[in-house]
């Protein structure tokens, strides 16, 4: 790409917020029609940075220059106005409202008072051909696809003529079909003059899409750079901050005998459709066994039934061969599992509870942590002080609220719960690392790996293929409710695991 | 449109009618009946869908208000007492008393909701917390006013309440003037036609509460003001990203929705009869918030419930009125307390979701932080 005109300039922004520098003394600039990454872990300012551009806070210090004109930004209406649009990483759309309405709100169309529905589907229409976007201005956008919801979004930044679109995280939700997609649609825009900044801690897609690359920790740019002078080692140092192992460290390990054995079963979600059938395998201790496939092949429905959060229809499932089909969870968690669910905010944490109450969720009710009905702080407070140091989990303290720690340290206030267990047989770690940052995804493998190499049974299931390969002795391949295939992972490939994710039928053992 | 919940609607108020017309029918002709319970019906339903309305502002915007009750009671108590002072200490002609006295009611609706407004938006309490201030706040207030002023003789009227200004006048819609030539010599046309407009003869209020439901109903869905009170209602933080103002949108609706309420306070003592009793509100605002519920947080749904709610009351004062001619099969209707309790049994049944879930607005209740 030649070098064209600097559209969109940040020069020294600096931004404090209560406990931390958010963003110290940061220089910014975006040429006309790139796509300029900006990379970084959770918490590392980039989102901090484009609230401050977009206007939804105000910097301290610095200033914005847009078209060569500094300008000063009160609002969102402030940087709507300069051109900026901005699709968030948790959408900013209204479930009620059609594409039209959301679309148009707070730019709205009026013909003598009422809102001008027809000319502002129009416009969608027009805009949706012109950049491939493809969305019906009159669709409810609740019941959408997250990738057409995307869509949604970005129409909503063309429809208010931006020029400079930041995207937040954008392929966070998405499949990588979905993915793939969205790379086009950018790719689209920036030949059509639109410059974009692309913020993500996927090293892959950075590397795929992006002309330039500016890596930010801790609130500083660390470093701009092109994909061609860069790998992803040295852009994964760059945004941690010191060596980062990409690949998990591994070693062999003889598979002992059968813990976890599955057979037969089938499990209905809430609206009774039946979302797994007839799916049988076992997990032998000190074996990783990934379960591959695309979102929403049946995998919550079988981890549910595997934990006792959901009663199968039929079919039976052993642990160290005690008959547990259909127990209740604390039955089951006493049997020696010790599970790491999919919504880690939903499902692994009481949000409101404090770090040192969420960490001992499973015991609360017995010794030490109670005595005769009566719960003891101070066992509490001793036993999360030892978690808390064991699995590094970033808390100023052991009384504050779950909810106030970041994905990653939430995450580990979990893995730290379930395997400081003492009777730990079976692990069921349903997409452990989803959403997390590079440090935590690598502390969270290591963990995962030092309880296979204990001896452990290991059920991991993700969409992440990258994961699942990197983790499991043996992989299945579910797709529409049932496991299509088992195979060791010396003896598959990437390719192949892609072709049964998609509904390739090969039976292989 | 959701037709099974206005199916249900037209049931209830069919059947109550129809109960009327049975045991009136020895007394009157049926379309007599009918329409003079219609008529009943929408006038009692006032403060109802008012209350509803005001509802329906508030939690659109995403404030929950059940200090509806308390607004409608002190709105009541000082539009009331408003219309005394400018009538007994200013000498201002009834008519300018009356409506001066309107004015304060709405004006002590909107200055109540602007407390709820301040307590809710700014300082994020409990919205039901908040609420339930208004409301105790509201009984204290007007019951130690009222003692103060008018009761005892070291009291302010010396412990006399003064001849009020009266009440708003009906409104004649001259429908029989129009249509008396259709009819010929017909008497019994013309009595029809009579009868038909006395549905349409209502008084101010009354009247105007119809006209603000359908066009409270068009700028909720069809205007960018309504657009944009929906969507701070829904998703604040999206309304946020796109250069509104949530904080703004909240307070003005809020205070749109006090005006409302404070409407419907005028309705009791200004419109309907001219004089105040503590507690006169008797419940009224938390049966509106029932109607708007109901009516699935929309204007005209919240009316049509409302209505229900109006009729029932209906059949209590048409059971007076033909006590004298009910059969002794129906003599049990005559106990007030039974027919009485019909909005409360009815509120009760609505509210356990059995004709349909209503989903109120997402971010109802919930302050916004950014």
């Amino acid at each position: 790409m030649t070098e064209s005109q600097i559209v969109l300039e940040a020069k020294g922004i600096t931004k404090q917020f209560p406990g931390v520098l958010a963003s110290d003394n940061v220089n910014f600039d975006l040429r006309k029609g790139e796509i300029h990454a900006l990379l970084g872990e959770n918490g590392a300012g980039k989102s901090t940075l484009m609230n401050l551009i977009y206007g939804l806070h105000r910097p301290d210090k610095g200033e914005i220059i847009v078209n060569g004109k500094t300008i000063d930004i009160h609002s969102p209406n402030d940087s709507i106005a300069a051109g900026i649009g901005m699709v968030h990483q948790h959408f900013m759309l209204i479930p009620v409202f059609t594409v039209a309405e959301n679309v148009m709100l707070g730019d709205e169309e009026t013909k003598r008072g009422s809102l001008d529905r027809i000319s502002v589907a129009k416009k969608i229409n027009e805009i949706s051909k012109q950049y491939g976007l493809d969305v019906d201005p009159n669709a409810l956008v609740g019941p959408l696809p997250v990738g057409i919801q995307q869509r949604v979004e970005i129409v909503k930044t063309l429809y208010r003529n931006a020029e400079i679109v930041i995207l937040d995280e954008p392929t966070a939700v998405l499949t990588p079909q979905e993915a793939e997609d969205l790379f086009r649609i950018m790719r689209d825009l920036t030949t059509r003059g639109v410059s974009i900044i692309f913020i993500t801690h996927k090293l892959k897609e950075v590397l795929a899409v992006a002309d330039r690359i500016t890596v930010m920790r801790a609130g500083r740019v660390i470093n701009t750079v092109k994909p061609s002078e860069t790998d992803s080692a040295q852009l994964a140092n760059m945004m941690v901050g010191r060596q980062v192992i990409l690949t998990v460290d591994k070693k062999d390990h003889e598979a002992e005998n059968e813990i976890l054995k599955v057979e037969g079963l089938t499990v209905r979600d809430q609206r009774d459709l039946e979302t797994v059938h007839n799916v049988s395998f076992s997990v032998r201790g000190g074996e990783v066994f990934g379960i591959a496939g695309v979102q929403g092949n049946g995998q919550t429905e079988l981890s549910e039934a595997l934990t006792g959060l959901r009663s199968p229809t039929s079919g039976t499932v052993t642990i160290d061969g005690k008959d547990l089909t259909g127990k209740p969870p604390r039955v089951i968690t006493e049997s020696g599992l010790a599970h790491i669910p999919e919504d880690r905010q939903r499902h692994g944490l009481v949000l409101s509870y404090t770090v040192a109450d969420n960490m001992a969720l499973c015991d609360y009710y017995h010794p030490p942590f109670s005595s005769r009905g009566v719960i003891q702080p101070k066992a509490l407070d001793e036993n999360s002080r030892k978690l808390i140091s064991a699995f590094d989990v970033r808390t100023p303290s052991p009384f504050v609220n779950a909810g106030k720690l970041s994905g990653g340290n939430q995450q580990k206030v979990i893995v730290a719960r379930e395997l400081s267990r003492d009777n730990v047989k079976l692990v069921i770690a349903n997409q452990p690392t989803r959403g997390l940052d590079v440090g935590s995804i690598e502390y969270i493998h290591s963990e995962i790996i030092k309880m296979r190499d204990r001896g452990v049974a290991v059920l991991l299931i993700s969409a992440e293929l990258d994961e699942i390969m990197a983790l499991s002795d043996r992989i299945a391949v579910m797709y529409r409710g049932q496991i299509v295939a088992v195979v060791e992972t010396k003896k598959t490939t990437r390719e192949q695991l892609g072709l049964w994710m998609a509904g390739a039928h090969v039976q292989s053992a | 449109m959701d037709w099974k919940r206005f199916g249900f609607i037209a049931l209830i108020i069919i059947v109550l009618f129809s109960v009327v017309v049975m045991v009136g029918q020895a007394k009157q002709p049926p379309l007599l009946i009918v329409t003079s319970m219609l008529a009943t019906t929408i006038a009692v339903a006032t403060p109802l869908t008012l209350g509803a309305l005001s509802g329906v502002f508030c939690e659109r915007a995403g404030v929950v208000n059940i200090g509806i009750e308390g607004m409608m009671l002190t709105a009541a108590f000082f539009g009331w007492l408003g219309g005394i002072y400018m009538f007994n200490i200013f000498h201002l002609p009834p008519s300018v008393s009356i409506g001066l006295g309107v004015f304060f009611a709405v004006l002590t609706g909107a200055l109540m909701s602007l407390l709820h407004a301040m307590l809710s938006i700014t300082f994020k309490v409990d919205q039901i917390i908040g609420g339930t201030v208004i409301n105790i706040l509201a009984v204290g207030l007007t019951g130690f006013l009222n003692r103060q002023l008018f009761f005892g003789a070291g009291s302010v009227f010396g412990g006399s309440v003064p001849s009020s200004a009266g009440v708003l006048p009906t409104i004649h819609i001259p429908i029989t003037e129009l249509f008396s030539s259709v009819c010929g010599t017909s008497a019994t046309c013309l009595q029809n036609v009579q009868a038909i407009n006395r549905v349409f003869d209502q008084k101010p209020i009354a009247m105007g509460a119809v006209l603000l439901v359908f066009l409270s109903h068009y700028i909720l869905f069809n205007t960018r003001w309504g657009l944009r009170t929906r969507a701070v209602g829904e998703h604040p933080k999206a309304a946020d990203t796109v250069g509104i103002n949530v904080i703004k949108m909240r307070y003005a609706n809020v205070i749109i929705g006090g005006m409302f309420a404070g409407l419907a306070g005028a309705y009791f003592t200004i419109e309907s009869v001219p004089s105040f009793e503590p507690l006169l509100t008797n419940g009224r605002g938390f049966i509106s918030l029932a109607a708007m519920i109901f009516g699935n947080w929309t204007p005209i749904g919240a009316w049509a419930a409302s209505l229900v709610f109006g009729a029932s009351q209906a059949l209590l004062i048409n059971m007076q009125i033909f006590r004298d001619v009910i059969p002794p099969q129906w003599s049990f209707l005559q106990e007030s307390y039974i027919v009485g309790l019909t909005p409360y049994i009815l509120t009760m049944f609505i509210l356990t979701g059995i004709i349909g879930k209503t989903t109120p607005p997402a971010a109802d209740g919930v302050p916004y932080e950014k």
